[in-house]
């Protein structure tokens, strides 16, 4: 298994890939006659010159940190949860109920209680197709990208007929009171002595997004349930044989997912736009799967992803907004980057194996691939990733 | 607090001082994007209209997400833009929160009329309206009695499209059934021709022969698969006639163009601070006649038409909004 150090694994393989998806999407911007290197100039001191782009990279990673947290660790019990986009709406339900329904005193008070709404619906969200899974053996695959679309008819039934505002044409709710406003960077930095950018949204949702990062390493990787998750991940016969409940498994770890994907609504809902819009998720829980695809499902991976994500989310909107080049060409660039550090993972790791094996034996023929006398201070260990 | 202000101060200087330098208009589009045949095209018709007239340039953005509406708009605020013009009911809420903060930029909405704000001017079209004067020709048109309504995404502006049509097509012929179908409940409803074009097979399938597409990018499909079909269909927006030459009755125009290009024109001059309702008397909606459809549209419905038109600008036909009391008296949804 381990033919590369770590470092390289998880360095190297992610880097490679991203190089060549920057050279290909140079190639497409000089194709349609821009300059390259302005435009990633632009990007690069657009998303993360000032405070400002800071502040809306962060942003946006706030919400890939939540939803990639939610398809790793789904990805641990070898479940394809690609439902986050859905969990994240009824999240962004959750938080619009219990901020507009329940009179807060203060922001920590709503934030812990939108939190555990929007968690819990999102939990719900999962457990539908989770149980699905456990009972019926219906695909998850299937059945959570179903429910997105569920999802959607209810935010719409219920934007539309329920919670807008008579007289209002806008499909979204009311504006949350001020009670629940959550502290964005620029106030929580600014009794340090840090001028941060006031008209961002990056809002404390990230600290918040850092420690779910934490919460997750802990639970994979320190508890009895995340070994459990584990090692159904790996190996389904033995992990019934050692007495673990498949059913209860695809239970947990899909709530668990779930609330993870549910939690993102108190970025996007409670943390930036303060009342709830039709188009709030706008296809983070699928940017969510790229990012835990990059990030290897690892926290710490899916944290850089999700900055990566973020950037080029920021860096588009600045192209978008200073260059003539169309939008459909950003979706194409973010589109590339996913396809090479996602789906083509392998084109660029093969070629990568075969070079450090080269390098390591100088020459013992009698030996095998998979027999391993690597002397390495790491090479034991195995994250179980893909 | 005095951090706040500092900044608040800094960055009214900025744009205080790169206004001065260039004072080109902005204009932001709505989701759909500027080639969506329809409500934002119409927006970058007029505006590409004022800068060949003027020689004059603008920055524009087409959005990509609900984030960056806000963030457009402050962008373009302390790049010293002015005006700034913005699409569509969704940045009624972003401008709320920015506009303040921006006392010295003018701004212009179209298809908001709620707020209350001194720097901005916004701008609504009675598409009931014109909607009840298609209705009207879908009526007279229609030999089966049924006609057809394809909206986009499920949302009240589309609901009061359908409204204004099916009021037409009941004070014409009270006999008549409009079968109301909603292409979807997500943004994609308004760029899904596929999904148009089998909403309408399944409407033709239902006796309609007159479909009325409000549905953005959508109904490109559903004038298509009209004129494959062989019965007629009503665009909207712009002036869709030209699609399909001889199968497309007429289109319901808004004349999105002429409030950019209003807009535009007025530029630093542009009266803020007034809600503008742009109804068939201000010729801000209508009905397309030209020589695509001409010889579809007979005396009589020439006539029918213009005897209605004239009707509500003098107050005798009361066409009911769906505003009034969400909800609409000649059609459910």
């Amino acid at each position: 298994m381990d033919v590369m150090p770590k470092w390289a694994e998880v360095i190297l393989v992610p880097l490679i890939s991203l190089l060549l998806a920057a050279l290909l999407s140079a190639l497409v911007i000089l194709a349609i006659g821009e300059d390259p290197i302005a435009a990633v100039t632009l990007m690069v001191k657009g998303a993360l010159g000032s405070t400002y782009g800071w502040g809306y990279t962060l942003y946006y990673a706030t919400n890939f940190i939540f939803t990639g947290l939610a398809v790793a660790v789904a990805f641990h019990a070898r479940l394809f949860n690609i439902g986050g986009e859905g969990q994240a709406m009824l999240g962004g339900l959750g938080v619009a109920i219990a901020a507009l329904y329940i009179p807060w005193p203060h922001w920590t008070l709503a934030l812990i209680g939108c939190g555990v709404m929007a968690g819990l619906l999102g939990a719900i969200w999962a457990a539908i197709p989770g149980w699905l899974q456990a009972k019926r053996g219906s695909h998850v695959v299937i059945t959570t990208i179903m429910f997105n679309f569920i999802a959607a008819a209810l935010l719409n039934y219920v934007l539309v007929n329920v919670m807008r505002p008579p007289g209002s044409m806008d499909p979204a709710s009311a504006r949350f009171p001020e009670a629940v406003h959550l502290p964005t960077l620029h106030e929580l930095l600014a009794p340090l002595g840090i001028a941060f950018s006031k008209s961002a949204p990056a809002n404390i949702s990230l600290l918040v997004a850092a420690a779910a990062c934490i919460v997750v390493w802990l639970l994979i990787w320190r508890t009895r349930l995340g070994y459990e998750i584990r090692a159904y991940g790996h190996s389904q016969p033995a992990a019934k044989y050692a007495g673990i409940s498949p059913v209860r498994i695809t239970m947990v770890t899909m709530i668990i997912s779930g609330a993870l994907a549910g939690l993102m609504a108190i970025n996007n809902v409670m943390g930036e736009s303060e009342r709830l819009v039709l188009n709030a998720t706008e296809g983070a829980g699928f940017i969510g799967i790229a990012v835990a695809l990059m990030g290897r499902s690892h926290p710490v991976g899916v944290f850089f992803a999700a900055l990566l994500f973020g950037f080029l989310y920021q860096g588009g909107a600045e192209l978008a907004l200073w260059t003539s080049i169309p939008r459909e060409l950003i979706v194409v660039i973010q589109a590339l980057v996913i396809l090479f550090t996602g789906a083509l993972d392998n084109m660029v790791r093969m070629p990568l194996e075969r070079l450090f094996l080269m390098f390591r034996r100088p020459a013992p023929p009698a030996n095998s691939a998979d027999s391993e006398p690597k002397p390495g201070p790491r090479s034991g260990q195995s994250e179980g990733a893909e | 607090m005095t951090l706040m202000t500092k900044f608040l101060g800094a960055a009214a200087g900025m744009a205080l001082t790169s206004g001065a330098a260039l004072a080109e208009p902005a204009l932001i589009f709505d989701l759909g994007g500027k080639f969506d045949k329809s409500f934002n095209e119409a927006a970058f018709n007029g505006a590409t209209r004022w800068a060949e007239e003027t020689g004059g340039k603008f920055a524009e953005i087409e959005m990509q997400s609900e984030a960056q509406r806000e963030q457009a708009l402050r962008r373009f605020a302390e790049s010293g833009a002015n005006p700034i013009i913005t699409m569509g009911f969704a940045m009624a809420d972003p401008l709320s929160t920015v506009a303040p903060d921006y006392p010295d930029t003018k701004f212009a909405v179209v298809d908001v009329n709620w707020l209350d704000l001194p720097n901005v001017r916004q701008v609504s079209f009675a598409e009931h309206e014109g909607s009840y004067l298609v209705g009207v020709m879908a009526a007279m048109a229609s030999k089966s009695n049924t006609v057809g309504f394809v909206g986009g995404m499920d949302v009240p502006l589309i609901r009061h499209f359908g409204c204004g049509y099916a009021q037409g097509v009941m004070a014409t012929n009270p006999d008549a059934k409009v079968i109301a179908n909603m292409t979807g409940t997500t943004p994609a409803a308004w760029n899904d021709p596929v999904k148009g074009s089998e909403i309408t097979k399944a409407q033709i399938n239902q006796g309609a022969d007159v479909v009325y597409a409000a549905a953005g990018g959508t109904g490109v499909g559903v004038l298509q698969t009209a004129a494959d079909e062989g019965i007629l269909s009503i665009g909207v927006d712009s002036n869709q006639n030209h699609l399909h030459p001889g199968k497309v009755l007429t289109s319901m125009l808004k004349r999105v163009d002429v409030a950019v290009y209003d807009a535009m024109m007025a530029g630093e001059d542009l009266e803020v601070g007034e809600v503008v309702t742009l109804g068939l008397a201000e010729e801000g909606v209508g009905v397309a006649v030209d020589e695509h459809n001409k010889d579809l549209v007979t005396e009589e419905m020439q006539a029918a038409v213009d005897e209605a038109r004239q009707k509500i600008i003098d107050g005798e036909i009361k066409v009911v909004s769906y505003y009034e009391n969400d909800s609409c008296p000649a059609l459910d949804f």
